[in-house]
């Protein structure tokens, strides 16, 4: 097997996709001679032509609101946001449209599109191109909010994106776009979008996390064997919304000691709604206050700062350390 | 019932007063004393140099992306030459020659370019508006501030930036219908560089010109050569004081070009022509205004060989004190600085545990 940084397998989905069907077009602000800013998109201008990867003018909601009619009249677009910073112009189109017209149609219509954005802090950039704010899209009913951590998992599911018959919004955490290299079968690959997957067992305490904060997280769970002889649970969410608490549910059931992890800012984050869940079906398991190791509440800082925004491996072993203190 | 011709009341001139060899039309010379002419040339000359020197910082690490803007100093520069400390200017991004000249010290270019938010602090005596990324959300704020500025009787105008990939932006649209509807104090200055990142103007919009975009908000739109300080300034003139007694809003289109990159993290090899650069180099807007400059009497080339020994050594003492001063930055605490007028209580709690925090795992380090 090939082995695939998250960039180059986010790549091979979109071309193995639109190999197989002539209805899935790519579309977004620098996306075709250009090959994306990232280059996720590279080199498909040239294997399927203009009509199909299309460099558009400069307008996130525009953007959002064509794809919006392509899908509605069948067509599979999967549009780029440059970065999730400029996707909020794009936010009133997919609120207002994109999750409802199913509803609104009573069934009649439906929207197969999916949104894709970089988006997460850690590689020095500017203001707007560092924040995580996945929370604002899954709490939109009607769409699907999906965060892959490496690159096997981000080709699973962006296949699984395109073929999902609602809009799903794609956020990809740039800090692994090259961070390391996964082996990733050339043949086709799914991964169901809606569930959540057990990375690593334990029995002492859980881990949760998604997206660039799962490194960290897993080399948390090694530190903590390795120093203090605990064993870690790791679930990887996957899929923010809908939300699948059935690993997470069984897991503190299990061990009564759960942290959570994630760069964006705590209140009102994925992880409250984390926390939640396990409130109403783990309650009476629970050894400890589930503990949230996250951004603060603040505007990400600019980049000398980040490191102490972003959450690392000392901060989820201090929260380790309290959960199995209690 | 014939099908007749509606007359329009704008047309769309371009203007250009340079041309590419430093000659000037004087029938159309702007009046513009030598003190001024001789302070924009060497404002030109320090924006371009200073561009060079932080895209070598950047090479070397020593600062993050920044969007230089080699190329553009006459666009930008000429537009705020005339304006007045208590104008209001709004900018996108690529306008640094402007804002050097309205005062910002080089030294927080760099402490801000590497990655300090203590190098977005304006001082209290400058009105202008942070740099804005998100492209043509600022157009709105400009506006604001003009409709601000007419309710409170002053006779202030605000001026804002942004790019030719802007133009396709709602915003701009609806900052231009907006500020046409109202009758505003506001100067819309489009810098079209050609290129939005990899996207050619061409493939922006299949309208002729941007600044004919004006047209269809009832407001004056001018082209003008955007490498030509002469040209720039002069439609700045005219806009702002239209603008100040009462008259409203214009668009100014600048044809001017992105020499370098979009940003440091951008490769234009993939998506243009050296041959395209290197014709564009020979517009650049530098040379010709000192070719003005110089027939005028005004400067010469050992004058300009000076200025460039004087502008290095000045780059270098901004650059040292910069690193001096980043030494002293980095307290992280200012992170929860400034979210709100008063910190909320969950927010001093988050504050209080990341002090202890850090204070448990320097001991462990110690300790280790």
């Amino acid at each position: 097997m090939p082995k695939m940084t998250m960039v180059q397998a986010l790549n091979l989905a979109l071309r193995q996709e639109m190999e197989k069907d002539d209805s899935v077009i790519v579309l977004g602000e620098d996306v075709g001679v250009d090959g994306g800013v990232f280059r996720v998109t590279d080199g498909l201008i040239d294997a399927f032509g203009e009509r199909r990867v299309v460099d558009t003018p400069l307008a996130e909601s525009a953007i959002a609101g064509m794809s919006i009619g392509m899908a509605v009249y069948g067509l599979k677009p999967v549009c780029e946001m440059q970065f999730d910073g400029f996707s909020y112009y794009a936010m009133h189109q997919i609120e207002a449209h994109a999750s409802r017209l199913r509803w609104r149609s009573q069934g009649r219509y439906h929207v197969p599109m999916v949104l894709r954005a970089p988006f997460g802090g850690g590689v020095r950039a500017l203001e707007h191109h560092s924040e995580s704010r996945e929370a604002f899209w899954a709490h939109i009913p009607g769409l699907k909010m999906v965060i892959p951590s490496g690159p096997r998992n981000a080709r699973a599911l962006l296949v699984s994106a395109i073929r999902d018959p609602d809009p799903v919004i794609f956020y990809e955490p740039k800090a692994v776009y090259r961070a390391f290299r996964e082996e990733v079968p050339e043949e086709e690959e799914t991964f169901p979008i809606g569930k959540s997957q057990r990375v690593r067992e334990g029995q002492d305490l859980t881990l949760i996390s998604y997206g660039a904060m799962m490194r960290p997280t897993l080399e948390a769970a090694e530190e903590l064997k390795q120093k203090h002889g605990v064993e870690a649970d790791v679930i990887d969410l996957l899929t923010i919304s809908p939300l699948d608490d059935s690993l997470l549910v069984d897991s503190a059931r299990r061990t009564g000691r759960v942290a959570l992890v994630h760069e964006a800012p705590r209140s009102f984050g994925p992880g409250a709604e984390v926390v939640a869940r396990l409130v109403e079906k783990a309650f009476f398991h629970l050894e400890a206050p589930v503990a949230r190791v996250t951004g603060y509440d603040v505007v990400i800082p600019l980049f000398n700062r980040e490191k102490y925004y972003l959450p690392g491996v000392p901060r989820i072993i201090d929260a380790a350390r309290k959960l199995l203190a209690a | 019932m014939p099908k007749t011709p509606i007359e329009l009341p704008d047309r769309i001139d371009h203007l250009s007063i340079l041309n590419e060899k430093g000659e000037v039309d004087p029938s159309l010379e702007p009046a513009i004393d030598a003190t001024t002419l001789l302070k924009l040339h060497r404002t030109m000359l320090l924006a371009r140099r200073f561009d060079e020197r932080l895209l070598s910082l950047q090479r070397q690490g020593r600062i993050g992306t920044f969007p230089p803007i080699s190329g553009q100093e006459a666009a930008h520069l000429g537009a705020v030459a005339d304006l007045r400390a208590s104008d209001w200017v709004v900018p996108a991004f690529r306008e640094m020659a402007a804002d050097i000249w309205r005062g910002r010290p080089l030294e927080s270019i760099i402490v801000y370019n590497n990655g300090f938010n203590e190098g977005s602090r304006i001082p209290a005596d400058r009105n202008d508006m942070p740099i804005s990324v998100p492209v043509g959300s600022q157009i709105l704020h400009a506006v604001g501030i003009a409709w601000a500025m007419q309710y409170r009787g002053k006779d202030d105008v605000a001026m804002t930036f942004f790019g030719d990939g802007a133009t396709s932006q709602g915003d701009f649209h609806e900052g231009l219908n907006f500020a046409g509807v109202f009758q505003l104090p506001v100067v819309f200055v489009c810098q079209n560089n050609q290129w939005a990142i990899s996207v050619p103007r061409a493939k922006q919009t299949r309208s002729k010109t941007l600044a004919q975009k004006a047209s269809a908000y009832g407001i004056p739109g001018i082209q003008v050569d955007g490498n030509d300080i002469l040209a720039v300034y002069a439609a700045a003139r005219e806009a702002v004081d239209r603008a100040r007694a009462g008259g409203g809003a214009t668009l100014i289109e600048c044809v001017t070009y992105r020499m370098a990159v979009h940003t440091t993290a951008d490769d234009p090899k993939r998506y243009r022509s050296d041959a395209e650069v290197e014709a564009w180099r020979r517009k650049d807007p530098i040379p010709r205004f000192q070719g003005y400059l110089i027939a005028k009497g005004l400067l010469s080339e050992d004058a300009v060989k000076a200025e460039e020994e004087a502008i290095a050594a000045e780059i270098q003492a901004a650059v040292d004190r910069a690193e001096e001063e980043m030494k002293g930055l980095g307290d992280p605490l200012l992170m929860f600085e400034h979210a709100y007028a008063e910190m909320p209580d969950y927010l001093k709690e988050q504050r209080a545990d990341f002090i202890r925090f850090m204070a448990e795992a320097q001991k462990e380090e110690k300790h280790a």
